[in-house]
């Protein structure tokens, strides 16, 4: 680790930080329908949309309306991208001649982009036209983004209100999540990328002759239109099969950089945006210091096992004080490709800049420990701010179960409904994980798919479950997982963490919204304070980690052991 | 659910029109008049042809030339349309046994006698790494002075100068273009 490292990494920080507030302030007011400096141009262009829609934009939905809403929509956009996938080789904007997509990887493609997962069973620049990249894919990068917001805003409501039967209206929170924060932010930002050198053309593909005589075929597209969304929805899914670690889709440091804090901004701008709405921006900052301490504590320990080196390659005459630079690119080196592997787990954004596969063991395993926590830790765009107020309920029930009095969270009285509601929230995604993972574990065409033997081979499956079931997209990439076992299999859990999780949250912010407001008195626990903070990460860390202690060991740290004892498979 | 048809199917098209084709064409219309370049994969013209793009690194095996990062894209490495890591674990005996190669290989033929600077034998995450760390190109200087002729001095002079440091001293590591860097050795002739 060098110094230079650490102040790469609170660069990052302090920039996330230095943006949470402004943006929170934007959103709070795009939200509220309130105007602002977009109004002027982008506010007819909403009302023409409400009007083609038969939307009545002042008409709020109570929780099930909101949530069948959001279905019917998630529904539809399914079948669009399946369909799109399907017919590829009959649509325009071909110019390689890719073929229409297989069944099997068509629904497990489908499923993940609209899932906000952007797993991706394929590589993108051998499978998927231009046109599918862009009305398939990049539409979902958007509409499953604005969805998490939504859901997002809809639950704060559901503390900020009082005596209310309403939590807001699904179509206004979405087209707004739209038209004023996510496509004037990607305009911006995608033809920044292009400055920095990344593609944006409908060509074909060129081919080079090189120094030493040999042709290499470059693939190209509009790539920087999809990049940008890509980070600042927490989507993840890459124009080509290296993703963010490709120099197309990555040129430079500083491109990185800005990849880095589009991931983050909205997550840690929502914070703020809870605390405006239920009055007390303090309640904001608390939840974000606590996934800030998880976040700190998650960069150090990848980085520390990402610059020492592995002794089995040291012992071969690697010299050791470069790292661990398998499956790393030059430009970004250790520092940077740690920090951007927890931003990215953290987040259930799963880009990648460098190969988790080829992480330490325990380098690898804090992105695995990263989404299994639920994706709270900033987290994706809305998904990450409603996780984290499930749990904040749980850490206000565990505090109240201690002293014995009926926990309220700002100005809310949490009772059963609610805390049963948010348990069965928070334990679908472990069981898709772990379910998943068993059936693949005794299937042989779920150990097909993988290139380690030992427990790394174990660590590939644990991370591909993991990654569908949070929504997270990331992979250990070794896992050939373009197969119908596997996309079959993905596609469920990507569809259980996802769905089987917003419902009951809707539930319980209907629920909450029901509720009056308790005026705090001396015995109200003040969840600004530090040990609020600390008692919700103590539950995250609790619930969500000792979960999968038992699959854990049997991967990353039994393959820390064996490398350790330079043993290989 | 049936009232909620309606706005979900006509949300859908008007969004899958402005972010799906609106935006990005609009995107790459700017982009291909006011940064074409860029916008077109920074391909470098030598002679009225390409050689290749100044971002995405190329094969060199000739000991002629500097020598950039094991490529696990495609079936030769560096295939620039069908990028990729190795995806090698930890306790991967075939990764050891590529490194293993890959160092005996560096040091036979750079007459290394010390440890190989790690980036040299690791592959890159894309495959399509453009660059080598300092440390990296450094090793190679003595044999390619050798190969053509040239006074060591220099090609160390070339490579030092071809050093892109970290901008503004902080973001990024150091870091030499290989494509460039080969480039500008065959000039020095």
């Amino acid at each position: 680790m060098t110094f230079n490292g650490w102040m790469q990494i609170a660069l990052f920080c302090a920039i996330v930080l230095a943006l949470a507030r402004p943006l929170g302030g934007f959103l709070t007011r795009v939200y509220a329908g309130e105007r602002t400096f977009l109004h002027p141009v982008l506010a007819p262009v909403e009302r023409g949309f409400y009007l083609l829609a038969g939307v009545r934009c002042e008409a709020e939905q109570g929780w099930r309306s909101y949530a069948v809403a959001m279905l019917a929509f998630n529904l539809l956009g399914f079948l669009l991208v399946y369909g799109a996938l399907r017919l590829q080789g009959a649509l325009p904007l071909n110019p390689q001649g890719f073929a229409g997509v297989t069944p099997d990887l068509a629904l497990n493609t489908a499923v993940s982009f609209v899932t906000n997962t952007n797993w991706q069973s394929y590589g993108g620049e051998a499978t998927m036209s231009y046109g599918s990249q862009m009305w398939a894919l990049t539409v979902q990068n958007f509409l499953s983004a604005a969805t998490g917001m939504a859901l997002a805003v809809a639950l704060i409501r559901g503390f900020a209100r009082r005596s209310a039967k309403e939590i807001g209206n699904f179509w206004t929170d979405l087209t707004r999540s739209i038209l004023y924060v996510l496509l004037p932010l990607c305009v911006v930002l995608a033809l920044v990328y292009v400055a920095m050198g990344v593609p944006q053309t409908l060509q074909p593909y060129v081919t080079a002759k090189t120094l030493e005589g040999a042709d290499q075929t470059i693939a190209l597209g509009p790539v920087a239109s999809q990049l940008a969304i890509k980070m600042l929805g927490t989507n993840g899914g890459g124009f080509f099969n290296a993703n963010s670690a490709h120099p197309f889709e990555n040129p430079s440091a500083l491109a990185n950089l800005v990849q880095m804090v589009s991931i983050f901004a909205v997550g840690a701008a929502l914070t703020n945006v809870f605390g405006r709405m239920v009055g007390d921006e303090r309640q904001g900052w608390a939840i974000l210091g606590a996934m800030g301490a998880l976040f700190l504590a998650g960069v150090a320990m990848v980085y520390w096992a990402e610059a020492g080196a592995n002794p089995i390659h040291a012992a071969l005459g690697l010299d050791p004080a470069g790292g661990n630079m398998e499956g790393k690119e030059v430009r970004f080196g250790i520092a940077l490709s740690a920090l951007f592997a927890v931003i990215t787990t953290a987040a259930s954004c799963g880009a990648v800049i460098a190969m988790h596969d080829s992480f330490s063991a325990i380098g690898g395993m804090i992105p695995m420990v990263n989404m299994q926590l639920g994706e709270v830790i900033v987290g994706g765009v809305g998904a990450g701010l409603y996780g984290v107020l499930l749990f904040a309920i749980v850490a206000v029930f565990v505090a109240g179960l201690m002293v014995g009095r009926t926990p309220e969270y700002v100005g809310k009285k949490i009772e059963g409904r609610e805390v049963k509601l948010t348990m069965l929230a928070l334990l679908c995604s472990p069981a898709a994980t772990l379910l998943a993972l068993g059936v693949a574990s005794v299937s042989p065409l779920g150990l097909a798919g993988l290139q380690e033997s030992g427990p790394h081979g174990f660590s590939e499956m644990l991370y591909a479950t993991t990654s569908a079931a949070a929504n997270n997209g990331s992979a250990f990439a070794g896992l050939t997982a373009n197969s119908p076992f596997w996309n079959v299999l993905l596609a469920a859990g990507m569809m259980i963490g996802r769905f089987a999780l917003i419902v009951p949250m809707l539930a319980v912010a209907g629920s909450l919204a029901a509720k009056g407001k308790v005026p705090p008195s001396a015995g109200t626990f003040p969840t600004y304070g530090t040990l609020f903070v600390g008692l919700l990460g103590g539950v995250i860390l609790i619930v969500g980690g000792l979960t999968y202690f038992p699959a854990l060991t049997l991967g990353p740290v039994a393959d820390a052991f064996a490398t350790a004892a330079g043993t290989t498979y | 659910m049936l009232i909620h048809f309606r706005p979900a199917l006509i949300l859908l098209l008007l969004f899958t029109i402005v972010t799906g084709v609106v935006y990005p064409l609009a995107i790459t219309g700017v982009a291909q008049v006011a940064l074409p370049a860029q916008a077109n994969g920074s391909m470098i013209e030598q002679d009225g042809r390409i050689v290749g793009s100044s971002l995405i690194g190329q094969s060199f095996a000739s000991p002629r030339y500097f020598h950039g990062r094991p490529s696990a894209a495609g079936q030769n490495g560096y295939d620039a349309s069908s990028s990729s890591g190795s995806n090698l674990g930890p306790t991967s005996k075939a990764l050891a046994e590529r490194i293993k190669s890959d160092v005996e290989k560096a040091k036979a033929e750079n007459g290394l006698s010390g440890p190989v600077p790690a980036d040299l034998v690791t592959a890159s995450g894309s495959g399509l790494d453009p660059g080598v760390s300092p440390a990296s190109a450094h090793a190679q200087i003595s044999r390619v002075a050798r190969e053509r002729s040239l006074p060591e001095a220099d090609v160390r002079a070339l490579v030092d100068h071809s050093i892109q440091p970290r901008l503004l001293g902080l973001i990024g590591e150091p870091r030499v273009n290989v494509l460039a860097l080969n480039m500008a050795l065959d000039a020095m002739k």
